[in-house]
Parts: C-alpha cells; structure tokens; sequence
C-alpha cells in the first residue's frame, strides 16, 4: 500500500490506495498556491512586527517603524495648515472691509467661506442660502440682525438663542397662545400686519388693530412696523416673511411666535472660517 | 511531509485539531480580553443619561447605523469637514457600538450641537422640508409616539452588566432622571445635574408636557460629541498616540 505508483494516463503518483479497483490521484498542490500561501504567513508574521498590533494589559504592541495613523493625520493637517498659513494669517490680521477690497483675500475667503458653508450651514440655510421656513434667506437683502460684513460675523460668532452667553436674543411672545390677547384680537392684527405688508387687508379690521399694533407690536416692530435690528425685530412692511406670508402663516405666526435657534459656531470653526463665512454670506448677494 | 500516521489514529487527529482550533481561538478572542488597554484615559466622557440611552435605542431600533456612521476617521479631509478625529473612549459605552461601515448619509459623530432642535425635528417630521437634495425617509412617528421608558431602570442594569459605570442611584432613579432631561421645570433637577453633570435639559421635541420618542432620539443626537473637551485633550501626549 505504501509502495509508489504512477498512474499511466496522466503520469501522476496514486495515493496508493485502491477500492473496488478505484484509485486516487495524489496531485500535489500547485507550488505557486504554496508559494503565496508561505508568503502570506511570513508577511502577517512581520506586519506584526513591524505595525502596530497586539493590545497588551497597559496598552499595546507600536511596532517596530513606530507607526501611527493619528500622527500621520496630524501632520498631514499640519502641512495642510501651513500651506494655508500664509492666507490664515493675513485673514486673521485683516479687517473684514480689507478682505473685501483684496481681490486675493476674498477669493481665499470665498473660497473658505464656501467649505465651511457646505459643511455647516446648508441644512439649515439650503444649499444656495435660499432658506426654508423658519430659516432664513441669505440671498437676498432682508436681514434680521443686519447685513454688514460685522453684523454677519457676529450672528455666525454667537448664534440666535444659543448656548452662547452673548448670543443674538429675541423672543416674540405667543400672543395667542399664552393668552396675551383675544382670537379676535389677533385676527385683526393678522390684517393689520397684511396692510403694513402692502396687500390688501380688511379695512376695519386693519382700523380695529391700530392701537392693539402700538400697545404690543411697536415696541419692537417699530410704530412704522419697520422693525428694529438691534432686537431682531424683522421689518414688517417689506413682505418677507420668515414664516410663510399668507394670512393663516402671519396668524400662526402672531398666535405662536416662533422664534428659531441659530447655534453658536464659536468653539466649533476657527475665528478665520467664521472670518471667511461672514464675506462668503455677505457676498450672496443681500450684504450691506 | 508524512501525515499518514495521523490520519488513522484518530485520538491523535482530535488532539491535533482541538489543538489547531485552540490556537485560532486564542488569538482572536484572547486580546479583546485587555483591549481596555487601547481605550484612551479622558475627562468628560459620562454614562449616557437615561433619556440619550433610550433614544440610542430608537437609534438602533430605526436602523439609523445602516447610512449614517459615527466614527470620523484618522484621514485629513474628515477632521476638515466634522472635526477632530473619534477617540475610542467616545464609543466605551456603546453596546454595541454604532460606528457605522457606510454613509449615504453624513456621519453624526459630531452632529451634537450643530443644528437646533427645531431642525432636527423638522428634519425627521420631512427631511425634504429643510434639505431638498435629501433621500431620508421621514419619521414622522417619533412624534406622535409616547415614549415607553417602563423598561428603563433594566437597561440601565443591563448596560452595567456590560460594564458601563451606572451607579446604584443612577439606576434607582432611572425614570425620574429620564422625565427630568425632557423638562427644565422639574422638582429632580438638581437631583438630575449631579448624578449626570452638564448633560443639557429642555423639550427637546417641542411639546412640552410630553415625552415623545422624537425627545430622546434628539437628545441623544445633542450630545453626539460633545463629552470629550477637546480643547484640554492632548493628542500628542505618548499615551494617546495609535
């Protein structure tokens, strides 16, 4: 049984064995097989030692190039950093009014803006400014907190109602809601807010609603209802609405007084990536 | 090479492949035995709270790891567009953990704190209502659904058999820690604030007076990233170094 034998046919050695006159093959494995299968072995042998690998009691195995994925990403943020230093610096050093002006400032600070823009703003702001309900506009040149290169770099810095200390605060109260005033009461000054708007409105009630409109609205609106930026107060004779212009939006609106939350980006951009996002969004279109 | 011998005694056969099996075994079972020795040393890392806990649940029950993961690799355009790279003690209390192996959608690593809860309520209700370009589905439901947290105080249990730091308060009090976090009105907040630090509180889903899901998916994607300070965590320290 253990004596060699060659098959006559294909010239390969039999296993040897033989039942009911059937034998077996015994076809080595091709030695290109054995060959990766070998090369395998001594190449995981080595990766661990050369790379990083085992997880010891108190850490684990660096290997033996000392490799490390985190330094590599800092240096390679690092050299991104540096190569961007040059500019980084000149925006840090910059007024916003001399970015504007240096056509090779803006351009890195469009350029900038517009990362940052893609990677922050655009759920909430969509993804040309253009805004939802609730969000605001950036396009265009309606501004709660004003449109000024600074004014922009503030909101962006401290946020609408915010976790910051400082952030941009205003709360318009729920007229309806909370009782304030009566169902009828704000019908009417749902029409008064469609005059001021410059549609047509129903004339008694807009007439019921003028002393309502300067007991509860003109302290933020304005007595003109042209609204008043340093309380976020929106103008409201511009027929932009934040939330929805027909009458039910401007009713819900008065009943509810919705009011959103912009967070604070300080802490989460660099003062220069807020820099360069305050002249990308002033440059939207609707900056001042 | 001569295995004949091995082949037709078979005492001898097992041992050998109960000897091949074990080695197998060892070395992939044996180092997740001290793989704590990996897990960074870091301040600010806490138990989840109860109501993040049950919304991690409603993570994981929506299948929310299937597009969108929860790991910013160690690659430079990741920690440009998300922020610093994941640590592996972030994940420490996660069973099982939700890194996620595909995005269609962004990853949320670090989506606490980046957008308001009113958008992330408008989001869910109709992702199309904020981001037109959008293919998420809505979950209008996480509104509508009350909460069910009977279950809460066992799965704090269960996640401290796991090995999550859970006090015997913070069990005991599972369910009123859990209703505290949904309103900053409550008796037990100050109760709330030490046993879980500056985990933040408010309606989180815009309905006061009421704990719906949509409460504790959002509070929990609020404090997605935001435990580890990173501004006193030294990535170059040696003993942080992968």
């Amino acid at each position: 049984m253990s004596k060699k034998e060659v098959d006559d046919v294909s010239g390969t050695e039999t296993t040897g064995h033989e039942w009911d006159g059937i034998k077996e093959l015994n076809t080595p494995l091709p030695r290109w097989w054995l060959g990766i299968l070998y090369a395998s072995i001594v190449w995981a042998i080595s990766y661990w030692i050369v790379y990083p690998a085992w997880p010891t009691l108190s850490g684990y195995t660096p290997g033996l190039l000392n490799h490390s994925q985190r330094d590599e990403v800092m240096s390679d943020v690092a050299a991104l950093k540096s190569a961007r230093a040059g500019q980084e610096q000149e925006l840090a050093n910059s007024s916003l009014t001399e970015i504007q002006r240096n056509p090779d400032m803006l351009q890195f600070a469009m350029a900038a803006g517009r990362a940052a823009f893609g990677d922050n703003c655009v759920p909430c702001h969509g993804a040309g400014g253009q805004g939802a309900r609730g969000y605001p506009n950036l396009n265009d040149d309606v501004w709660l907190w004003g449109g000024k290169l600074a004014d922009i770099q503030h909101t962006i810095t401290v946020g609408v109602r915010s976790a910051h200390p400082g952030t941009r605060q205003s709360q318009m109260p729920a007229f309806g809601r909370d009782g304030i005033l009566k169902p009828e009461q704000v019908d009417d000054l749902s029409e008064y807010a469609l005059k001021l708007s410059g549609r047509g409105a129903d004339a008694r009630a807009v007439r019921r609603a003028g002393s309502l409109f300067t007991e509860n609205c003109a302290a933020c609106h304005g007595a003109d209802g042209k609204g008043n930026r340093s309380l976020g107060a929106p103008n409201l004779t511009d027929n932009e609405a934040l939330y929805g212009k027909t009458r039910e939006d401007i009713r819900d609106q008065i009943w509810n007084g919705h009011g959103g939350v912009m967070p604070t980006w300080n802490g989460r951009l660099s003062a220069q990536e807020i820099k360069a996002l305050a002249v990308y969004v002033h440059n939207l279109g609707g900056g001042e | 090479m001569n295995h004949g011998w091995l082949e037709k005694n078979s005492i001898f056969m097992l041992i050998g492949i109960i000897l091949v099996i074990a080695v197998g075994g060892a070395v992939e079972i044996a180092p997740l035995f001290w793989v704590n020795g990996t897990v960074e040393k870091i301040d600010g890392m806490r138990p989840y709270t109860p109501l993040e806990l049950k919304g991690r649940n409603i993570y994981v029950r929506e299948g929310c790891y299937v597009c969108h993961s929860q790991q910013v690799r160690t690659l430079r355009d990741e920690v440009e567009r998300y922020g610093h790279y994941s640590l592996a003690a972030e994940s420490m209390y996660d069973h099982p953990f939700q890194w996620g192996s595909e995005r269609t959608g962004p990853d949320l690593a670090r989506v606490g704190g980046k957008y308001s809860d009113e958008w992330h309520r408008a989001h869910l209700i109709d992702p199309r209502s904020v981001v037109p370009e959008s293919i998420m589905p809505p979950y209008r439901f996480l509104f509508t659904k009350t909460l069910d947290y009977r279950d809460v105080r066992q799965m704090l249990t269960a996640n401290r058999m796991v090995g999550v730091p859970y006090s015997d308060a913070q069990i005991a009090a599972a369910k009123e820690d859990l209703e505290a976090q949904a309103d900053p009105n409550s008796e037990t907040q100050d109760d709330f604030r030490k046993r879980y630090g500056k985990a933040e509180v408010r309606d989180f889903d815009g309905e006061p007076g009421r704990i719906t899901e949509g409460d504790a998916l959002i509070a929990y994607m609020q404090m997605l990233g935001t435990l580890v300070d990173f501004k006193t965590y030294r990535a170059n320290a040696p003993e942080h170094r992968r």
